[in-house]
């Protein structure tokens, strides 16, 4: 790891490996070196498993300019959702 | 034509505090004596590109052994074993230093080692590479393949990577070759100017060669990053270099 970016939170949820689906105890974000995506440094969002061991992991690895979308999406998602459970919590009348 | 030949398998040594680690270890058939390698693999992990060139430092006449530095994060293909170091912050390079000690130890221990050994790592591998050289009295040369994070800031040190390698200099126990791309963001080549100057500084005995027109890690044929003219000259540097201190 050259750039040492790296950011790590809790996930709850399930992923889909090569082998199923595991249920998810972590989200990694980092910017680093790729494995497969043909670029120097990429975002790399590892969906993981700490308990399963290295191969319990659901992995994309996306352009600086494709994560932005992806953050942006996420966000827009997120606020729509929170919109929809809020109308959901409200007494009927 | 000669008969030529080699053997090349996986094999367990005893890394820091005597653990037992994985390790690839290539050699060209025959009694020797031949020079020993030890590679230390990049941060994208104990992989194909490693195992390649281990493999081609046998057909160059060397035993090579190539350490799995991120065994104790388990069993896994690479790029996944990779993946939670990554998240793990990396791998302490104290046991590091530990694991390629014992990589040394056991090609000194072979009956075909002509005696001397050397070092090479690219990317992380290559600072841990200068990391070692400076903590041990137990090699012949070290080749540091644009090793990022020689030079380190003090907010990016940590209870895994506590000393800038630079900080240890004055340490280096044998000839040191640096490739560098000019290109590269880790090391830039402000920082290896500084590496360099320090190297000066200690009256060490290194060589280093700064390609235009390349960055970090071009001798990955299978990246981007990959520049054919670079990395051919480059090789032929390390092995040259590699000829000259390594030899009986």
């Amino acid at each position: 790891m050259c750039t040492s970016i790296v950011e790590i939170v809790g996930a709850a949820g399930a992923g889909k490996t090569g082998d199923g689906w595991i249920d998810l105890t972590h989200s990694v974000v980092s910017y680093d070196h790729p494995h497969h995506a043909l670029l120097e440094e990429a975002i790399t969002i590892d969906f993981v498993n700490a308990a399963l061991g290295p191969g319990a992991r659901v992995a994309v690895e996306l352009t600086l300019e494709a994560a932005k979308q992806l953050s942006g999406a996420l966000a827009r998602a997120i606020a729509a959702a929170e919109i929809e459970e809020g109308a959901r919590l409200r007494p009927r009348r | 034509m000669a008969y030529e030949g080699m053997i090349a398998e996986t094999i367990s040594i005893r890394g820091d505090n005597n653990e037992p680690i994985s390790a690839y270890a290539a050699r060209p058939l025959g009694p020797g004596p031949f020079p020993g390698m030890v590679l230390l693999h990049h941060a994208p992990g104990w992989d194909e590109w490693y195992r390649e060139a281990t493999r081609k430092f046998a057909h160059h006449g060397y035993a090579a052994i190539s350490p799995n530095l991120y065994h104790r994060a388990g069993e896994g293909k690479a790029d996944d074993v990779a993946a939670k170091v990554r998240a793990e912050g990396g791998v302490p390079d104290a046991q590091v230093i530990g694991d390629t000690e014992g990589s040394v130890a056991w090609l000194r221990a072979q009956p075909w080692i002509n005696g001397k050994v050397g070092v090479f790592g690219t990317c992380s591998g290559g600072r841990q590479t200068f990391l070692f050289a400076c903590h041990t009295k137990n090699i012949d040369a070290a080749c540091e393949l644009w090793g990022g994070r020689v030079v380190m800031s003090r907010e990016e040190l940590n209870p895994k990577q506590p000393t800038a390698p630079i900080e240890f200099t004055k340490n280096l126990s044998c000839p040191l070759l640096g490739l560098f791309g000019n290109e590269d963001r880790a090391p830039t080549p402000e920082q290896v100017n500084q590496h360099e100057a320090e190297l000066k500084k200690h009256g060490k005995q290194y060589e280093f060669h700064r390609y235009d027109g390349a960055g970090h890690g071009f001798f990955y044929y299978d990246r981007p990053a990959y520049r054919i003219e670079q990395a051919v000259d480059g090789w032929q540097k390390v092995f040259a270099f590699l000829g000259k201190h390594l030899a009986a």
